[in-house]
């Protein structure tokens, strides 16, 4: 990732962190966005300011230059501004990573319309707008691109409790394939990860153990029924790591993947 | 360090093109080779298949990067050939991590004008050798107990169908199917299998006379121009490079919880609308 310039939602802990850590660490500068702020409807915490400042202090140790800004993906104009920003300090932007997301849980017809909102705000919209954000910038370069969306096990498969994230998940694929005929012409490359359940506080956390009734042990015999290989979760460097193949020139030819990191998940049939 | 330090790789196919690549890819981070090659033509093909001479120069080309090397002639078709050479292969370098299921041919012709003999070959080697190959090495595999990485080469051709090409097609297709058994047979073993689907790759494959006779055309230049319309990136084929990449890439740890996977290194074919 050397001279490579990244750009990252939700880079304030958890996935968005593992990614801006692993790409730094084979060179590439960051622009590192993130709420840093609760949103009402999401029964987990949420990245917080320290957490960012912990991010970009994690990228310094390494050598490499970050633009840490406070940006809302629900908000165009706050992620134009962190983008303006990275590019008058770095020049040029080559990868995005819209990594953003939320969750909560709850069956279907007893989703409250705020809870559906935010979840396709953040997960859907604010993919959306990230793209947007990005490409008018990176199609005027003229140099290519690589775009990583943040999908799901969950936007290939239907799981229960969780319809909103799902719809979101599968969404953001429909759009990244449209995308692809979209941008070719360009050279710019878009492609999904699709993770499993990753070791984040957006599921260790207790309103997530109670929806799958009980413990974190509960939890952890739940997923590892669920993968084909015997682990219960991957931890953010397995999928930081499918984000570095994706983001850099090994996979130069790679566009429309969803590249599942999966532990076998979609592949399985039955349990146990 | 490199990310294949201390592995023991096996490649089908190896003599030349996607395989010798493979082959030199992982070596290049730390790997060492068991080479397997039919070196032998095949009728149906439309063109020579690799000969000892190019297994020899894979061979070269590994020790040059001061990597250990068992090369060996095997045809995916005589298992117990193959199994011969993986033992061999074993026996000198210690052990085996990872499989490249390589080995493969590409012929021509509307399915109902296929002879059985077109027919079958095609199906021994892209399909019963891939097969034959895992038989080989999962039984070695379970027994080390320390896990594995096993990629098949299918292809696009194994997610879609091309016309004039349809045993090629049901191979590959057949091949994506094996693959996604085998990820719930082996998974007690913490064994991982994974397929890549290349779109067209610039090999002695696609680049010979008999290939372009099937699109009307008689040179490089002009069959590069029909296959860009395959793709929405503007480039007609990949290099052997990009797909030892993302072979690379399933062998590695870097994909440790990657299995059951169809990792398409395809320019864009398969999400090309019109």
């Amino acid at each position: 990732m050397d001279g490579k310039v990244v750009m990252i939602t939700g880079a304030a802990r958890g996935q968005g962190r593992a990614h801006a850590l692993r790409l730094a660490e084979e060179g590439a500068d960051i622009i590192a966005v993130d709420i840093c702020d609760h949103i009402d409807t999401v029964p987990m915490t949420m990245g917080t300011a320290d957490d960012l400042a912990e991010t970009v202090k994690l990228v310094e140790n390494l050598d490499r230059r970050i633009v840490a800004r406070t940006a809302d993906v629900r908000d165009s104009a706050q992620l134009e501004a962190a983008l303006s920003d990275g590019l008058s300090e770095f020049g040029h932007i080559d990868v995005l990573c819209a990594n953003a997301g939320i969750a909560s849980m709850n069956l279907t017809w007893e989703l409250t319309e705020e809870q559906w909102r935010d979840v396709i705000d953040v997960n859907l919209t604010g993919v959306w707008r990230s793209i947007k954000a990005v490409l008018p910038a990176m199609i005027e370069q003229g140099t290519g691109g690589s775009i990583v969306i943040t999908s799901s096990m969950a936007g290939v498969l239907g799981l229960g409790g969780i319809a909103h994230y799902t719809a979101s998940k599968h969404a953001v694929i429909g759009l990244m394939r449209s995308l692809v005929n979209e941008v070719s012409v360009h050279r710019i490359r878009v492609n999904t990860v699709n993770p499993t359940t990753v070791d984040t506080d957006m599921i260790q956390n207790d309103a997530f153990y109670q929806f799958a009734g009980g413990t974190k042990e509960t939890l952890a015999g739940l997923f590892t029924a669920l993968n084909a290989i015997p682990v219960p979760w991957v931890e953010p460097v397995d999928v930081a790591n499918a984000v570095l193949f994706l983001a850099s020139d090994e996979s130069r030819y790679v566009t429309g993947l969803t590249l599942w990191v999966d532990a076998g998940l979609g592949t399985k049939v039955g349990m146990g | 360090m490199g990310r294949m330090d201390g592995k023991v790789v096996l490649v089908t196919g190896a003599a030349r093109g996607q395989g010798r690549s493979h082959a030199l890819r992982l070596a290049e981070e730390g790997a060492d080779v068991i080479a397997v090659d039919a070196c032998t033509d095949v009728a149906s093909a439309p063109y020579p298949m690799a000969t000892e001479a190019d297994l020899a120069e894979t061979a070269k080309l590994i020790e040059n990067l001061d990597r250990r090397v068992v090369a060996r002639r095997a045809d995916v078709r005589d298992f117990d050939g193959l199994r011969a050479a993986v033992a061999d292969g074993v026996a000198e370098l210690g052990h085996l991590d990872v499989v490249c299921a390589n080995a493969g041919i590409l012929s021509f012709g509307p399915a109902w004008e296929l002879t059985d003999e077109q027919w079958q070959e095609m199906i021994d080697i892209n399909l019963t050798g891939v097969w034959h190959t895992l038989k080989a090495t999962v039984p070695v595999l379970i027994d080390q107990g320390t896990g594995g990485s096993i990629i098949l080469t299918s292809s696009v051709a194994g997610l879609k169908g091309f016309g004039y090409i349809s045993a090629y097609s049901a191979a590959k297709h057949g091949v994506v199917g094996l693959m996604r058994t085998l990820v719930n047979e082996i998974r007690p073993h913490h064994i991982r299998v994974n397929c890549v689907n290349p779109t067209t790759v610039d090999t002695d494959m696609i680049q010979n006379q008999g290939a372009y006779g099937y699109f009307q055309v008689d040179n490089r230049e002009d069959f590069g121009t029909i296959f860009q319309t395959f793709h929405t990136l503007p480039i007609p084929w990949i290099e052997t490079r990009d797909v030892s990449s993302a072979v690379l890439y399933l062998a590695s740890d870097d994909s440790r919880y990657v299995t059951g996977l169809t990792l398409a290194v395809d320019a864009g074919f398969l999400n090309k609308v019109g």
